[in-house]
């Protein structure tokens, strides 16, 4: 075996590049994913400000809210209800397209692929950076929007029109006009980001590794590029005729001059059903590659795993109509989806006894990264089966737009997305930044945040199945729901616990980022390609020479070496195969 | 024992609702809780040992088969179950000769009776505000539209809900099975008044209904 540090200081000297190169317009994958991470970052401190206004809001209606008294002084500190319908409008926009997005696919895609397939680069590294650049850009249209008058969309995240066509309808103009634009241009950084990970997975795989190598996680960003490469079109078109609608005068969503409000929903969940699973895959995929490093165990059925996820790639696309069973679409129509959106649960079932099967036998050492990825799959556990409630259309009448689907999603994108990010970033963070970040604020931000997200979402369940409707100002203009107001007292308690625990993640990534330990090369015992690459990996990648593939991604405690752990690059002469 | 916190239910179809809630609910519970169980006793069993060696394998193609097969039939169960209830809520409205229109419009319920004749668009139409009127035990048949965007009819007592939609008249249905007075919120986001848009349903007695009626339409 080649000691790994040898390998460390190659060839780095003849890519000196200035700052600007270096740090602003990057065609370095891991600068761009690095890029990608900041912007979701910075985005999820404006996202989850946003989601604490919505919960002081709905805990103790109308009353002044803390810290708000300087920027509401018409109403000393009171949210007007335009305000709370931009604030969890604005959280919902802001955590799916500019936190979780950029993080999972933008920068850990960005990340992973090039170096766990062994290649230098993307495919396309300007295409690259023009995809980080559209996404600032998309970004800052999206912040603008805050800033003209009568305030940003108001129309939720899904911009139901009419409501989101009109301006008068809901108040609101240039803000929802900036909106549109804003995702208009992300999906042009999407759609870049796609077209160049398919590309770079197809193409510039090194010697060796097949499909059938790749490690879990780049199968499931490669299926989410081709998720993305199909929905966002739509997606676009949709912003774009919604646009039209508004400042053209054309009537796309609009019955008085022809137009049919629902085609707004079928090309909004068409695109949007798919996006669920392009939120989830890859923290699927992160999970697939977390347990099994520290089970220090094979992924139990790794094809089973790469087939689920293509089951649900192409069946995503036939479950849409489940967001509109009560939205007037021919209830015939609604039959069919009940089927698809049930069936469209087993491949989340296989994957999940997938990790347990990867688990049992094991080898488990609690990192931080492990603990965030086993949430993963016990949150979404959860997530999925609360699922089954929607699929079920009779009970889908009475939960539709209630709060038990918001507890849903957030199970699914924050016990899923979010908490995949965090084991994806306490895992990756070494080699990203070339130091660890500490672990016992990696305990101290997770153990809080579990708990108190659970204690925040499990609940909503309830007051849902109350019958607690969904984007509500105020809860207790209802008589039926009065009885329920302690519990969104407690929820609004434990969402401010769970907000105040990421700050232990913000201390230890910056603190980390530049006093962390220097990380060694691969400081968890991996087998994947990206830990023999130096922490951080040079301009790319890999030296002179391309690291050869030998084997699948997670040969553990495999009987052909006396090390728990067998590098996919390590070549084994036949001799010292047999003595082992 | 989530159901604890359903509204009480009082229409016919409400209780096929409830059924499969309690079904789903007692499925999904008890595949949680072996998933959690099975993950927690893993977890404790196989935590880090100094010496010990995880188990050297890639799967096993008969549990894959398993735990494909059996998932797959209860969730077809499950759509087989519900589709019937669907269909009979949903597509099969009842014969009745009680109409009632509810046109949604920022921020209200404008609910129309068609009066003594039985037809719309007639002199002895008569228009609430936010009030619906109904006897028990007996299917009523609602029209649903909106003037500007959309909007929810829910009834959450009735399990009732259905969009109501700019340039669509929809028809619903339901019957109440006790008389009282229910809340009718709006449950689709409307804009700045979507919250507090609600109107009332109540639900009365045969005889109390044709006193109602009476002195609504006193000439008839
Ligand atoms: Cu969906
Ligand atoms: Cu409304």
């Amino acid at each position: 075996m080649s000691n790994p540090a040898t390998h460390a200081t190659v060839h780095e000297a003849h890519h000196e590049l200035g700052f600007v190169r270096t740090y602003i317009f990057s065609t370095d994958h891991k600068m761009i994913a690095r890029q990608f991470l900041f912007l979701g970052l910075f985005m999820m401190v404006i996202g989850g400000l946003l989601a604490m206004v919505v919960r002081w809001q709905l805990a103790w209606p109308e009353t002044p809210v803390a810290g708000l008294g300087w920027l509401l002084t018409e109403t000393e500190g009171v949210l007007p209800p335009e305000a709370y319908n931009m604030a969890f409008t604005m959280h919902a926009t802001i955590m799916i397209f500019f936190v979780i997005m950029p993080i999972l696919a933008g920068a850990f895609g960005n990340f992973c692929i090039p170096l766990m397939i062994g290649a230098r680069d993307m495919a396309f590294p300007r295409l690259n950076m023009l995809s980080i650049w559209a996404a600032f850009l998309s970004g800052g249209v999206m912040l603008a929007g805050f800033f003209v008058p009568q305030g940003h969309a108001a129309s939720g995240w899904t911009a139901y029109a009419p409501l989101s066509a009109v301006a008068t309808y809901q108040g609101v103009n240039w803000g929802q006009n900036l909106w549109l634009i804003s995702l208009f241009i992300l999906t042009i950084s999407s759609l870049m980001g796609a077209i160049n990970y398919i590309t770079t997975v197809i193409n510039m795989r090194a010697p060796g590794m097949t499909f059938f190598r790749m490690p879990l996680v780049v199968w499931s960003l490669f299926i989410t590029a081709i998720l993305l490469l199909l929905a966002l079109p739509v997606l676009m078109s949709a912003t774009a005729m919604l646009l039209f609608d508004r400042t053209l005068g054309t009537h796309w969503f609009l019955p008085e001059g022809g137009g049919e409000p629902l085609l707004w929903q079928h090309l909004f969940w068409f695109f949007g059903h798919p996006e669920v699973y392009i939120l989830i895959l890859p923290a699927m995929g992160m999970a697939s590659e977390i347990l099994p490093v520290f089970a220090r165990k094979p992924i139990f059925g790794y094809r089973a795993m790469v087939y689920s996820m293509l089951a649900i790639c192409f069946l995503s696309w036939m479950v849409y109509g489940h967001h509109m069973f009560v939205s007037g679409m021919d209830p015939r129509v609604g039959m069919a989806f009940t089927l698809t959106t049930m069936v469209i649960a087993v491949p989340s079932a296989i994957k999940t006894f997938n990790w347990l099967g990867t688990l049992w036998g094991g080898n488990i050492r609690f990192t931080v990264p492990m603990l965030n990825a086993l949430a993963f799959v016990a949150m979404f556990v959860i997530g999925g089966l609360s699922g089954v409630f929607m699929a079920s259309t009779p009970v889908d009448i009475f939960i539709q737009d209630t709060y038990f689907i918001v507890a849903h999603i957030h199970y699914v994108v924050f016990g899923g997305s979010i908490f995949g990010a965090f084991a994806a970033i306490y895992f990756w963070f070494p080699k990203m930044f070339g130091r660890m970040l500490n672990p016992t604020l990696g305990h101290l931000h997770f153990w809080p945040t579990f708990v108190f997200f659970n204690l925040t979402f499990f609940p909503q369940h309830i007051v849902g199945v109350g019958g607690m409707m969904r984007r509500i100002y105020n809860p207790m203009q209802y008589e039926f729901l009065q009885h329920l107001q302690w519990w969104n007292v407690f929820i609004t308690w434990s969402a401010f616990a769970l907000g105040l625990a990421q700050i232990f993640f913000v201390i230890n990534f910056f603190w980390s980022l530049f006093a962390g330990k220097k990380a060694p090369l691969n400081p968890w015992q991996s087998n994947t390609l990206e830990w023999i690459a130096p922490s951080p990996p040079p301009h790319l990648n890999w030296g002179d020479r391309i690291p050869t593939v030998y084997r699948g991604p997670y040969e553990y405690s495999s009987p052909e070496v006396a090390e728990d752990w067998f590098p996919q690059n390590r070549s084994l002469p036949a001799r010292a195969a047999a003595r082992h | 024992m989530l159901s604890w916190w359903l509204p009480e239910n009082v229409s016919t179809f409400g209780q096929e609702i409830d059924f499969l809630f309690e079904l789903i609910y007692w499925i999904t519970g008890g595949v949680f809780v072996l998933v959690a169980v099975a993950m927690l006793a893993f977890l404790v069993m196989y935590r880090h040992r100094e010496g010990r060696r995880a188990r050297y394998t890639h799967g096993n193609t008969p549990v894959e088969i398993v735990w494909t097969v059996v998932p797959t039939l209860i969730l077809v169960v499950l759509t087989a179950l519900s589709i019937p209830t669907w269909a009979r809520i949903k597509m099969q409205l009842p014969q009745t000769d009680l109409k009632i229109e509810v046109m949604a419009k920022q921020f209200n319920w404008i609910v129309t009776y068609p009066g003594p004749d039985g037809k719309f668009g007639t002199d002895d139409d008569k228009t609430f505000d936010n009030e619906v009127h109904v006897p028990v035990g007996k299917p009523v048949v609602l029209v649903l539209k909106a003037k500007d965007v959309i909007h929810s009819v829910f009834l959450p007592n009735l399990r009732f809900k259905q969009d109501a939609v700019p340039g669509r008249e929809i028809l619903a249905w339901f019957e109440a099975t006790k008389p009282g007075k229910y809340e009718m919120p709006c449950a689709e986001l409307c804009g700045f008044g979507h919250s507090g848009m609600r109107g009332w349903l109540f639900v009365h007695t045969p005889a109390d209904y044709q006193k109602w009626v009476k002195e609504q339409w006193p000439s008839s």
